[in-house]
């Protein structure tokens, strides 16, 4: 049995194994840890044939799937996937472990979405058929519209609605991007149309590069989301209920970025240097934007839902340097964002669990009757704000290096952002943790074994992202770097086989040239 | 010689006491704390004795702790011979600091946690000394800083002790911006962070290609250095500082920490070093900034606040030296100002424990006859500080002020000016606690033997510390630099003792001249008094239009009613399709389990049929 579709089908079975379960059953939670986790040690077997092949397709599968639109059932993993599998496969488990106490009712059935979630995900991380990408595309985003709408705060219906709309409007332009570029290549499989891109058996005028440039951009935008279309992110956020919003968080933003790496400049080269200008400026905006909006904001989730669009501004900034040191950057920050946040999130559910309230003002004091809390929240708080030896500091400086290497100005104005998320983690750390107990927060109780257990492998995590980075490095570095090469290679042919009258090459050479230094 | 075993020991004493020290006793708080300090200073004294005489680095490397295309840096530590005086000036005045909070913490709440994050300190600060590439250094670098954010807000309950730790924080924030915008453009233009590689490459490449570059290079760091070593602009978070327990005053906001910018330059000397405007900015912002803080020393009643003062004033005056090239005597004063910076300190922390937590000097007064040793003690240091002839100050502050007059003659002028200001000041403050009768309420007594054996063991530095040649010791790594003559010490230390004569003259001869001076002299002593009004220019310039900004425009304003209220009106006309997914909310597990079963599956199996796929 190949150990991806293993990892891809667990999950899918235990959502099947929950749907039949009574509804009042108490086996629900069992049954969903014990599918999670068979999906967290299968996806350990992915770690070996990625290290030895990081920059190529491992543990793959590709059968065909409907022949005669050339669509494949291929998947397959290299060093960018594996991670944000594992991170996935991780991240789950200990999404259903809280979920016992932060849901209140209908347990089975959070669950079973949580399963289908996951294997959406999975699925998106490793599909090589862009048919089949769309498809768990829209299964990972389904179970999480129902989450929001389900289990969410008062103004939950709004906010799912918000949610589904703003993703399905990006997901159609994708949707037509890609039948157009298959049926331009006759195949939907990705390896087969990149193929005949570099190859030049297929080719794309400049016009229609940059239009299906922006399809898949746009989808990728708004999930990750980039300003402006980021505004479903905080109702989204404060509305889904703790484990969901820690998931979509922690993981589902990192399948916008995700696609933006692997398809938008293998894809399409040209019309990603191109545009990559107006994309990191957009990227610099939402970092700064996004920190100076959580400053301001009286709740505790939206403050960190706006640091998180501001730290997914270094994800998206380090893409468009096309630069080695900010491709390895954004990839290891997609890493260190989902634990790190994932981690604030979790807490910041365990708050609201015992408070009944999300504000601000409703909190001070917390850190004397509840040290652990106030310990776990501080440690995840300083891997945010990118304190050395924490996990977001590798990938903040590489993003820097990178984009110091590409334009020192971008550099200097996404390191603002630097200084500005000190300045709203530590007034909200303030409001909440410090200061005198009040009469609402004396009784707080701290963090219970149960509970440590969700936070202590993600404090691991911080750690260990921090401090010894070859242990994930090696496999991003030989895939990122495998990627960029492909998107000058592409470069290059667009070059040879453009006229020379046409104003292609003066537009792309200085790109070439600052691609290849 | 396993270099990392040195801040491997108070890293352990962090983990131990952090994780299970609220279960320990004090004793056995004691035990990991300090133990794993006295270890990690005999290591340092073993280490250092077997490299004697040190006249070659030596550098030991690990592991790569990042490494993506060309970029690899590792984690590597070396030891030479200016990293061997931080050590010895780490662990040694570090190892007595921690002493003596055994005494002073005894009745505090959180003892573990004040010895856990102690320890975090020193082992950061170890590292930041030991670092050979600047990316290593910027962790020490950052987290000392972290030590002393949460060190300053240790009463966490206060408001004011909160707002000082996150000032704190933010404000060497701004300084490690430009810093990190330093490291980015080494890389950019060496390839590395470490510093023997940009050493060899800065000294073949010729003057007029690097000079911009390298200007621009050591100007961000230099920002880096404000931020941590409070000059100007930056400066305004130490005094501040003063929030914390006073042993954390002692240990990172005089001795130790502070200095790390000088440190740093000192350590990037072969940056510096190309880098003649740079350097004269160094010099100026120094001298100004030993100036301004001067000043306002004279007119705080608020003993801490007095030395908090006095140490910008003092590091300024290290800026001096290293802006004039002297870099051996800034290091000299780095090592000279610890011992006797953290005795006033430490001294302060004695009176104010013994006269029941007042800190203010219209309520202290007669204490010599309560407590002997204090008083000596802080004479000691108060005369080292003040420059008297044979006291440690006296040889590395005259040493940087005549290599300056040897600079620029009217440098070496003001900073004599300011060397008198300094010993008027710190003297106003000794006799204010020492002389007259006791103003205040309390029973004064004297500190019980953990605290006292600190202090005279720091007396005993400050009086003959500048006999340990410092200068001579780092002669081999930095370049010579001429000092002017003998009368110039003799000049400033016959102003500094004026200085001791003039306080002597108002505190105690004629008390009530103060008043009478701070009347005459009206605008002025008000606008020195509160502090120039730095705080309040920076809130009204910058913080408060920041927020404003933020909240209305950004937020009210673009977010809410600009971009999302046009996403929204297009919202409103697909509310039909919002009405049938409401629907689909029945609750029922068996609805749900249909909707997303048709949903997800339904394409697969339409497209597996009409396909004909195998």
């Amino acid at each position: 049995m190949n150990i991806l579709l293993l990892t891809l089908f667990l999950p899918l079975a235990g959502f099947f194994v929950l749907l039949f379960l009574p509804r009042q059953s108490k086996s629900g939670w069992p049954v969903a840890l014990i599918f999670s986790l068979a999906a967290f040690l299968s996806s350990l077997g992915l770690i070996g044939p990625a290290f030895s092949l990081p920059a190529q397709q491992s543990s793959a599968v590709d059968t065909m799937w409907v022949t005669n639109l050339n669509i494949h059932f291929h998947l397959a993993v290299d060093g960018i996937s594996l991670w944000l599998i594992l991170l996935t496969t991780l991240l789950i488990p200990i999404g259903i472990w809280i979920s016992d106490t932060l849901i209140k009712e209908r347990h089975n059935a959070f669950y079973a979405l949580l399963l289908l979630f996951e294997f959406g995900l999975i699925g998106v991380f490793s599909a090589y058929d862009l048919f089949v990408f769309y498809v768990f595309w829209e299964v990972a985003l389904v179970p999480m519209y129902l989450m929001v709408g389900g289990w969410g705060g008062a103004r939950r219906g709004y906010a799912a609605v918000k949610f589904f709309v703003y993703t399905m409007a990006g997901s159609v332009m994708m949707l037509t991007s890609i039948i157009y570029l298959a049926t331009k290549a006759g195949s939907f499989d990705y390896a087969q149309v990149l193929a005949a891109l570099n190859s030049g058996t297929v080719t794309l005028s400049s016009t229609e590069q940059l239009w299906l440039f922006l399809g898949f951009l746009l989808a990728f935008a708004i999930k990750v989301p980039i300003f402006p279309l980021h505004t479903w992110l905080p109702i989204t956020y404060s509305e889904a209920p703790a484990p969901a919003t820690f998931l979509i968080a922690a993981v589902m933003s990192k399948m916008g970025a995700y696609g933006l790496i692997r398809f938008c400049i293998a894809l399409f080269p040209n019309a990603a240097h191109k545009c990559a200008d107006w994309i990191a400026v957009l990227a610099i905006i939402g970092i700064i934007y996004g920190a100076l909006l959580a400053f301001v904001q009286p709740n505790l989730k939206r403050v960190i839902a706006y640091s998180s669009i501001s730290h997914l501004g270094f994800i998206v900034l380090g893409i468009f340097t096309f630069e080695q040191q900010g491709a390895d950057g954004a990839v290891y920050q997609m890493l260190a964002h989902g634990i790190s946040t994932g981690a604030l999130f979790i807490l910041a559910g365990y708050l609201e669990h015992r408070r009944g309230s999300m504000e601000i003002a409703d909190f001070g004091g917390v850190a004397t009757p509840a040290p652990g809390l106030a310990t776990a929240f501080m440690i995840a708080m300083l891997a945010s704000v990118g304190l050395p030896m924490l996990s977001n500091f590798v990938g903040e400086y590489l993003v820097l290096q990178g984009a110091a290497f590409a334009n020192f100005t971008w550099a200097a104005w996404a390191a603002v952002g630097v200084i500005l998320s000190v300045v709203y983690m530590l007034w909200l750390y303030q409001r909440t943790f410090l200061g005198k107990t009040t009469s609402d927060t004396v009784s707080f109780r701290d963090l219970g074994g149960r509970e440590w257990i969700a936070i202590a492998p993600l404090v691991v995590m911080m750690v260990w992202l921090g401090t010894y980075t070859q242990s994930f490095m090696p496999p991003v570095t030989a895939a990122t770097h495998h990627l960029l090469e492909q998107s000058k290679m592409n470069l290059e042919i667009q070059v040879r086989n453009a006229a020379p009258h046409t104003d292609v090459r003066a537009q792309v050479l200085p790109a070439v040239a600052e691609a290849g230094r | 010689m396993n270099l990392w075993l040195i801040p491997l020991f108070p890293l352990l004493g962090f983990l131990i006491n952090g994780i299970w020290g609220r279960r320990f006793s004090k004793a056995l708080v004691n035990l990991f704390a300090v133990g794993s300090v006295v270890a990690s200073f005999a290591y340092v004294l073993w280490v250092l004795s077997a490299l004697y005489p040190l006249t070659t680095a030596h550098t030991e490397t690990y592991f790569t702790w990042i490494h993506s295309g060309s970029l690899q840096i590792g984690f590597d530590l070396t030891v030479d011979r200016l990293t061997a005086i931080m050590l010895l000036i780490i662990t040694g005045v570090g190892l007595l600091i921690h002493i003596y909070s055994a005494g002073y913490m005894e009745h505090e709440g959180g003892y573990h946690r004040f010895f856990s994050f102690l320890n975090l300190f020193m082992f950061f600060m170890l590292l930041l000394v030991l670092a050979s590439n600047f990316l290593l250094l910027f962790v020490g670098w950052e987290g000392v800083g972290l030590c002393s954010y949460l060190l300053i807000g240790f009463y966490f309950g206060e408001d004011f002790a909160n707002n000082a730790g996150t000032k704190a924080f933010v404000v060497n924030r701004i300084g490690d911006f430009g810093f990190l915008l330093g490291m980015l453009l080494i890389v950019v233009h060496f390839g590395t962070l470490d510093f023997a590689t940009i050493a060899s490459a800065v000294a073949s490449m010729p003057v007029e290609a690097s000079a911009g570059v390298l200007t621009a290079i050591t100007l961000l760091l230099f920002v880096g250095a404000t931020g941590k070593s409070a000059q100007i602009p930056l400066f305004v978070w130490l005094p501040d500082a003063m929030a914390g327990p006073t042993p954390v005053s002692a240990l990172i906001h005089a001795a130790t920490m502070v200095t790390a910018g000088v440190y740093m330059i000192a350590r990037a000397a072969f940056l510096y070093g190309h880098t003649p405007i740079t350097l004269h900015v160094v010099a100026l912002i120094g001298l100004f900034t030993a100036v301004m803080a001067a000043t306002i020393g004279m007119t705080q009643n608020d003993i801490k606040r007095v030395y908090a003062y006095s140490t910008v004033s003092q590091l300024g005056y290290m800026f001096l030296g290293i802006g004039v090239g002297a870099y051996s005597d800034g290091i000299f004063h780095v090592m000279t100002h610890a011992f006797f910076k953290a005795l006033l300190f430490l001294g302060a922390g004695s009176i104010i424990h013994g006269i029941g937590g007042e800190q203010d000097l219209r309520h202290m007064g007669g204490l010599r006859k309560y407590m002997p040793i204090t008083f000596i003690t802080l004479l000691a240091a108060s005369l080292a500080i003040s420059g008297f002839p044979g006291f440690s100050g006296f040889f590395s502050k005259d040493a940087i002020l005549s290599a300056a007059y040897d600079y620029a003659p009217w440098m070496y002028w003001v900073g004599v000016i300011t060397a008198g200001i300094t010993a008027f000041y710190v003297f106003r403050a000794f006799f204010l606690a020492f002389f007259g009768d006791y103003r205040g309420h309390h029973h004064p007594h004297e500190s019980p033997w953990v605290m006292t054996l600190p202090l005279i063991v720091l007396a005993v530095f400050s009086v003959g510390g500048g006999f340990l040649n410092v200068p001579n010791w780092l002669a081999p790594m930095f370049p010579n630099v001429e000092h002017g003559s003998p009368l110039l010490m003799w000049i400033s230390a016959a102003v500094s003792i004026l200085g001791i004569v003039i306080a002597y003259y108002i505190y105690i001869l004629k008390p009530g001249t103060a008043e009478s001076i701070a009347a005459a002299t009206g605008p002025v002593y008000k606008l020195i008094d509160h502090k120039y009004y730095v705080d309040e220019i920076y809130g009204a310039l910058i913080v408060r239009p920041v927020e404003a900004f933020s909240r209305t425009v950004l937020w009210k304003g673009a977010d809410i009613a600009a971009i999302d209220g046009g996403v929204d009106g297009l919202g409103h006309r697909l509310r039909g399709i919002g009405a049938i997914f409401r629907q689909m909310q029945s609750g029922s597990i068996r609805n749900y389990a249909t909707w997303v079963v048709l949903g997800s599956l339904l394409v697969l199996f339409v497209l597996g049929l009409a396909g004909g796929g195998r």
